[in-house]
């Protein structure tokens, strides 16, 4: 970097050393040519570099990003913000975003993930919100080689260290497993936060005079172009990039979140704005928070706090070194700010102020190393329009579903329960921390996590979903689908939900099969929230999840929280007493393609994806929430991978029930995944008012049992086993296969 | 009866503990900052659980060195309840205010879960509420709660009533199943469960209660009435 940092602009010009920071050629002439007039020099060409990276700028997905459906009255900011916010009433607002590590976490899992939660936590504390939970979507190759299961123990332990020592609880998430991930595992976190209304903040630098302070841990060489990284696509080479990744101190974060909280909460006139240092570190902070008010800005780079000698203006600008927020704060409040700073051993340290006009100054050694309209930086990278192309893959798929013939069901659902997917994860979420903060009512291992709002009688119910091998076969409709079974979760859990954020994890925008799987996906998910009135309130793009040429499956997680009016309503999947109802709500077909079951028997996932319906999940879901606030139900769990007589079994453990079904189905398509499906208990009391209240939407299955026994009676053959056994295995094979 | 709450840096089940005392006990209680060296006007000190100072080197051994841990040792000296709950316990070893020490768990791994625990002597004044013999579940949340001490500290911790609570399945290797002690003269508890945690039935157990009610009822009855036995 020394070295480079020397090169004259002529020099920069003639051996192309732009490209080496992620700018192309094209966009290095429109920078010299029409934003500067001029040849930049090197600290210019790496501020371009990184704010008009994908990670900063969102140049190749902003076109899709626009068709995302953001309305609704009770958003109080959608996507541009730090993070969303929605009005959940009494004054209050949730706050919630969810952020990709995916690039770091692969080249080094423990600190890329520790500081992916990092980086997230002070997106929701920058809003003014106070971060209740947790939950994290990982998806990995297939455990069952060492490199995958060092990756998995690492980015679990780098999760665990960094929220368990900040002291937010991590309620849940989930995680998957296909080989498509193994060397590019997907690590997409998110935190929720709770605001009042008067306290939201925004990232923005207004008024002339008006002074930055940087505040939090000193600058050092770390993650210097993360930004630029992160949105390049891997090779083999990739140990070369070590230097990308950054390091994590939650405790560092935890003194820094909660001196912002105090000025936010107790000196909010003096405060202006305040926003984290991200991505592209000091220079995206500083240009979004100028660019967004409309003002020019001077940075003394002399006076920011570093921990390493010698830095450049690059590398001080570039850097993402973590535990770092930029404040602007009225003219001549610096010493009120600082003290609350000094009070937890932080440093706080003016560094430049809001000037007039619309420049973005760099100072350094007493040499302007970068003048910069600061608009060029913040908003006005190229937008992109990628070809789209349909991928061969959706042409060439078989149009029938895949049948499984099946000799012996209870053999297989032991195999099934087996599968890493769906095997419990319990052994990975009890090395979190969730109950800290004695707000969780539902830990980690239902269909969503749920903490109560205190001083309330509401909770706040929080999942997150997808699943690729559905998007891998039908990208729009497995976008609707993400989002139907993130809703499922929400309602199966008691609530209405609210709102959605998303990580859209992709590969290459620039080849149009894989630009046609984003802008699809993106499509469904669009059509799918404004249907169930959730809009999307935030987000990210990870693209280039590619090794060697090899994209991930499509994988757009998303992340959902809904409201719970009363606790009351809080409902998990477990069943209840022996005794209780047993139902399926909604159809079940021979829905195969894209299975687990298909994916245990045949090794793939393959054909058309089947069919669905979102009216009909909507009419599903609006009933079981009903159901459930007229208290009609003991326990709802969303019926997902692994189909119906996964769903039973999992709700069979948690309360150590049996059951004795019977059902007019093929036993085989107990293990169909259809959509718009959940498992309802009901106490008998309320069995004629349920099904009263649901009509043909349900079928009535049998009673759970105090017997150690699943026993389910099909149209030909039974499944039949302890529920001791089924627990054991599904219990067993994660901590085995992770030994 | 006054409970004061000191506060490290990092620690992060400070707020947890003022609303468990505040708002499902009644009790008052102050948050204190760990630069304080006056704990006069409080009945007990309770230190909470956290990352004290990020607990980057052994946990609790930095914290130890805080200057309201001198005021601690005069509480605790004077005879008056100090209580430490799961990084409070560490910080109590460390100090010295009871013996022993907490290692990293024997499967290296942090646990969060429900622990079944046996109140293995409920008289002292931290759990005379609790029946005789009596099973309990407490949340567990710790990476470094495997107790540790040698053959004679044992001996000495057995022979004096000293184990308060047992686990009944041991998640972290700790000897003898130790999960709380109490030091000899019976006013100092440590242990890693979270009562704290337990207080309400929203957030699936009220078994911590017990610990805090005794806490009230012994100092009703006239403090230091209850030496351990």
């Amino acid at each position: 970097m020394l070295k480079t940092a020397k090169l004259t602009p002529e020099a920069i010009r003639d051996t192309q050393a732009y490209l080496q920071l992620g700018l192309t050629t094209d966009e290095y002439h429109l920078i010299c040519e029409q934003v500067l007039h001029r040849l930049p020099n090197y600290t210019e060409v790496g501020l371009f570099s990184g704010m008009w990276s994908e990670h900063c700028s969102y140049k190749n997905s902003k076109p899709v990003l626009k068709k995302f459906w953001t309305q609704g009255d009770h958003v109080l900011a959608g996507p541009g913000e730090g993070a969303g916010i929605i009005d959940i009433g009494d004054g209050q607002a949730v706050v919630f975003k969810a952020e990709s590590h995916n690039h770091p976490s692969a080249v080094e899992p423990y600190e890329g993930a520790a500081t992916g939660v990092g980086g997230i936590i002070r997106d929701i504390f920058s809003m003014g919100a106070k971060p209740v939970a947790l939950l994290d979507s990982l998806r990995f190759g297939e455990p069952t080689d060492s490199a995958t299961t060092y990756v998995i123990s690492q980015v679990v332990a780098g999760i665990g260290g960094y929220g368990n020592c900040i002291g937010i609880p991590t309620i849940g998430g989930d995680m998957a497993f296909d080989a498509c991930y193994q060397k590019n595992p997907l690590v997409n976190a998110m935190c929720v936060g709770l605001l009042n209304h008067a306290d939201m903040q925004k990232g923005q630098a207004t008024g002339v005079g008006n002074q930055i302070i940087y505040v939090g841990a000193k600058t050092g060489r770390d993650g210097i172009n993360g930004a630029s990284f992160a949105s390049a696509e891997f090779n083999d080479a990739k140990e070369t990039q070590r230097s990308a990744v950054q390091v994590g101190d939650p405790f560092m974060e935890k003194l820094l979140m909660d001196a912002c909280l105090e000025v936010i909460h107790e000196h909010r006139n003096s405060l202006v704005g305040i926003q984290d240092m991200g991505a592209a570190g000091l220079v995206s902070s500083s240009a979004e928070m100028a660019s967004k008010a409309g003002s020019g800005l001077k940075l003394n780079l002399d006076l920011v706090p570093q921990r390493e000698t010698d830095m450049t203006a690059f590398e001080l600008m570039l850097s993402e070194s973590q535990e770092r927020m930029l404040l602007c704060i009225k003219q001549g409040s610096a010493a009120e700010i600082r003290e609350v700073f000094d009070k937890y051993g932080l440093d706080a340290v003016v560094i430049g102020e809001v000037v007039p006009g619309h420049q973005y100054q760099l100072v350094h050694h007493g040499v302007i190393e970068a003048d910069v309209p600061v608009d060029a930086l913040a908003t006005q990278a190229p937008v992109y329009q990628r070809e789209k192309r349909r991928p061969q893959r959706l042409d060439q798929q078989s149009a029938t579903q895949f049948v499984p013939v099946i000799p012996d069901v209870t053999a297989t659902l032991k195999q099934l329960l087996q599968q890493p997917t769906i095997a419990s994860k319990q052994s990975l979420f009890e090395t979190y921390d969730s109950q800290v903060q004695t707000n969780t009512v539902v830990r980690p291992g239902s269909d969503a996590g749920v903490i109560r709002i205190r001083q309330t009688d509401k909770a706040l119910a929080m999942t997150t979903d997808v699943n690729g091998r559905y998007l891998h076969l039908n990208p729009r409709v497995g976008g609707e689908m993400a989002v139907a079974e993130a809703a499922r979760n929400i309602v199966a859990s008691g609530g209405l939900p609210l709102g959605i954020t998303d990580c859209l994890n992709f590969g290459n925008p620039e080849k149009p099969e894989q630009f046609y799987d984003l802008d699809e996906a993106a499509q469904g998910i669009s059509r799918a929230c404004q249907l169930f009135n959730t809009p999307v309130i935030s987000g990210n793009v990870s693209l280039n999840n590619e090794s060697n040429g090899e994209p991930i499956y499509p994988t757009p997680m998303i992340g959902m929280v809904g409201l719970i009016k009363h606790l009351r309503d809080v409902t998990t999947q477990d069943f209840k007493r022996a005794g209780d109802k047993v139902y399926v709500v909604g159809a079940t077909h021979a829905d195969f393609n894209g299975s687990e079951c298909q994916k245990m028997l045949t090794g793939q996932v393959s054909g058309n994806l089947f069919d669905f319906d979102l009216a009909t999940e909507h009419h599903h879901q609006k009933l079981v929430l009903e159901a459930i606030q007229a208290g009609l139900v003991a326990s709802a769990h969303d019926v997902s991978e692994g189909g119906l007589i996964t769903t039973i079994a999992e709700s069979c453990f948690g309360g150590d029930l049996g059951v004795t079904l019977t059902s007019q189905l093929p036993a085989v398509q107990f293990f169909a995944e259809t959509q718009s499906r959940f498992v309802v208990s009901v106490a008998p009391e309320h069995q004629a008012a349920f099904e009263a209240l649901m009509q043909e939407t349900v079928t009535y299955l049998g009673i759970t049992t105090a017997e150690d026994r699943l026993w389910v009676k099909t149209a030909d053959q039974a499944f039949d086993l302890p529920v001791s056994e089924a627990k054991k295995l599904w219990e067993g094979a994660l901590p085995c296969l992770l030994k | 009866m006054k409970f004061a709450i000191p506060v490290f840096p990092g620690s992060n089940c400070d707020y947890d503990l003022l609303n468990a005392l505040r708002d499902c006990l009644h009790t008052p209680a102050d948050l204190v900052p760990a630069t304080t060296t006056d704990l006069s006007g409080y009945d007990a000190v309770i230190l909470p659980g956290g990352f004290s100072y990020g607990d980057y080197l052994r946990s609790g051994a930095i914290a130890r060195f805080a200057p309201v841990m001198t005021a601690v040792k005069a509480f605790a000296n004077a005879g008056k309840p100090v209580m430490g709950i799961c990084n409070g316990f560490q910080i109590l070893t460390e100090a010295g205010l009871l013996p022993g020490a907490l290692q990293a768990n024997e499967s290296s791994k942090f646990i969060c879960q429900v622990s079944p625990l046996h109140v293995s002597n409920t008289q002292t004044r931290f759990t005379t509420a609790y029946a005789r013999h009596q099973d309990i579940k407490l949340p567990i949340a710790h990476g470094e709660g495997n107790y540790y001490c040698d053959d004679a500290t044992l001996a000495e911790l057995k022979a004096h009533n000293q184990i308060v609570f047992e686990y009944v399945d041991n998640p972290n290797g700790s000897v003898a199943n130790i999960a709380g002690i109490v030091n000899r003269r019976g006013n100092v508890l440590g242990m890693m469960p979270h009562p704290e945690r337990a207080v309400e039935t929203i957030l699936g157990s009220v078994d911590g209660l017990g610990i805090f009610d005794s806490l009230l009822m012994n100092h009703v009855q006239g403090d230091a009435h209850v030496e351990n036995r």
